[in-house]
């Protein structure tokens, strides 16, 4: 007997995938699987170790705790879809990096999902906050310290990269406002400019 | 750790839901944060999972002066942010926070909890100590089933298997009650060793108990002077020794966390002025 399989579409990163898996398909493993998209890291499979960590609309879930079949109507970020377009690093990517976050690796991206929607929803936590966002998730290399100076200084380069935008933005703001008025006093002293040659045009011709 | 073979349906009404559930050996998939590992583990292995998510207005909170209903499709997530949850029955938010951890308590359900029926597991206990309740919808119309006839045995309830819950209602707390909720765990999130919601009415002091017994188990302590609760307590109970921890550990953490909620649930009576 052959298993039925289900002709499924999966939202990933943004674009849409069109896959045929059986029911008991666990979207970790479509995800890695069917879709090739390895970043996504298998430890325990029953949703203790946090390995696996996904976001779904934005917010952390387990991945080997869905079925592929049920996550169709969700949007899917992997770590694959935490960087820029560019390449650049996100802030918790760049963090982890500076704070040497992680050793050998295979928890690191059901880490980085967490922390990212974790500063999403609490953008400068305390230490204490910081070490409860990482709590679902296990590590057995680093003892955590550096994880959590990693959620710290992701916090603080997520807040630097945002003054940095607004700069730029109050920047760009000011230079067209500086347009703005430059063309407005254009437009004045044209007129004056043009009152001035009238005076003394009727002033010539009195 | 793959699943064994099951068939997949996921109606949109819950009369075809119900039809579903017909066939032998069915199961619901609400949350699945419990029911996957089941499946993964092949401790269970259902003929078809009928999934419910796509049932339209299953995950609504309502709140009234009366208690909170919450439906099937409601993530645990949801009653633990919500203010008006909080107002109306704070003990709920109180055991909430024990649940799991946030990424499961994302996508876990407060009503597959209860149907769950892990004497483990927080919401039922506190169900149980409110006396609230939960609606079930089968082939032969809808009924209420009470929180004391719910839960039948270690993850057994009472809903039958062709019938799919569709709310649970949690009681208001009472003007001038006080509740309480705590739990000892070796890390945070884990289930828990030993675990007591208190529920303090006037003179009635009622404490339930999770990781006691095969089922949530509420013990009367009303009129029990404060030093003799631990021990009236522990003539209802016989906690059992398991890998996680002996009887006689489980027998002090009955102690510890009786004396523990049941003082707390009285300053929350007083303090709270309610």
């Amino acid at each position: 007997m052959s298993e039925t399989l289900h002709e499924i579409r999966l939202r990933v990163n943004g674009i849409e995938h069109e896959l045929r898996v059986p029911a008991r398909r666990l979207l970790s493993d479509a995800l890695r699987g069917e879709l090739g998209m390895t970043g996504t890291h298998v430890g325990c499979e029953h949703g203790v170790c946090g390995a696996c960590t996904i976001l779904v609309d934005g917010e952390p879930g387990r991945s080997c705790l869905m079925l592929a079949v049920a996550a169709q109507d969700h949007e899917i970020t992997t770590v694959e879809g935490l960087a820029e377009p560019d390449g650049t690093l996100s802030p918790v990517q760049q963090a982890f990096a500076e704070c040497h976050g992680l050793q050998c690796g295979f928890c690191t991206p059901g880490f980085l999902t967490t922390v990212t929607a974790g500063l999403r929803r609490d953008p400068c936590p305390t230490h204490e906050r910081a070490r409860d966002m990482i709590a679902g998730n296990l590590c057995r290399c680093t003892g955590y310290q550096n994880i959590v100076r990693a959620v710290e200084r992701a916090a603080t380069i997520g807040t630097e990269r945002a003054a940095t935008l607004t700069t730029e933005r109050a920047a760009t703001v000011g230079t067209e406002r500086n347009a703005t008025i430059d063309t407005e006093r254009a437009a004045t002293i044209s007129t004056e400019r043009a009152a001035a040659l009238a005076d003394r045009g009727s002033g010539v011709s009195s | 750790m793959k699943p064994a073979p099951f068939d997949y349906v996921r109606p949109d009404r819950l009369a075809d839901a119900v039809a579903a559930l017909a066939t032998p050996e069915s199961k619901v998939l609400a949350g699945g944060q419990s029911l996957i590992p089941l499946l993964s583990m092949r401790l269970a292995a259902p003929s078809v999972l009928v999934d419910i998510n796509g049932l339209p207005g299953l995950d609504a909170i309502t709140v009234t002066g009366d208690g909170v209903r919450v439906g099937a499709l409601a993530r645990h997530t949801a009653m633990l942010e919500s203010a008006e949850v909080a107002r109306v029955q704070p003990l709920v938010p109180m055991a909430l926070a024990h649940v799991a951890h946030a990424t499961i308590r994302n996508r876990g359900t407060t009503v597959g909890s209860l149907v769950h029926a892990d004497a483990a597991a927080e919401m039922p206990v506190v169900l149980a100590l409110l006396g609230g309740s939960l609606d079930v919808e089968g082939s032969s119309g809808r009924r209420t089933i009470g929180a004391a006839e719910l839960f039948t045995g270690p993850m057994e309830s009472a809903v039958g298997p062709d019938e799919v819950a569709v709310s649970a209602f949690f009681p208001a707390l009472r003007p001038g009650a006080g509740v309480a909720f705590d739990e000892i765990a070796r890390r945070h999130g884990d289930y828990a060793l030993v675990g007591a919601a208190a529920l303090v009415e006037g003179e009635r002091v009622r404490v339930g108990y999770l990781s006691v017994s095969d089922v949530p188990t509420v013990v009367d302590l009303t009129g029990v002077a404060p030093d003799d609760r631990a021990d009236a307590a522990l003539e209802r109970l016989d906690p059992a020794g398991d890998i996680h921890a002996t009887a006689a550990y489980r027998r002090t953490l009955v102690r510890v966390l009786t004396d523990r909620v049941v003082t707390a649930a009285i300053d929350d009576a007083r303090g709270a002025g309610r």
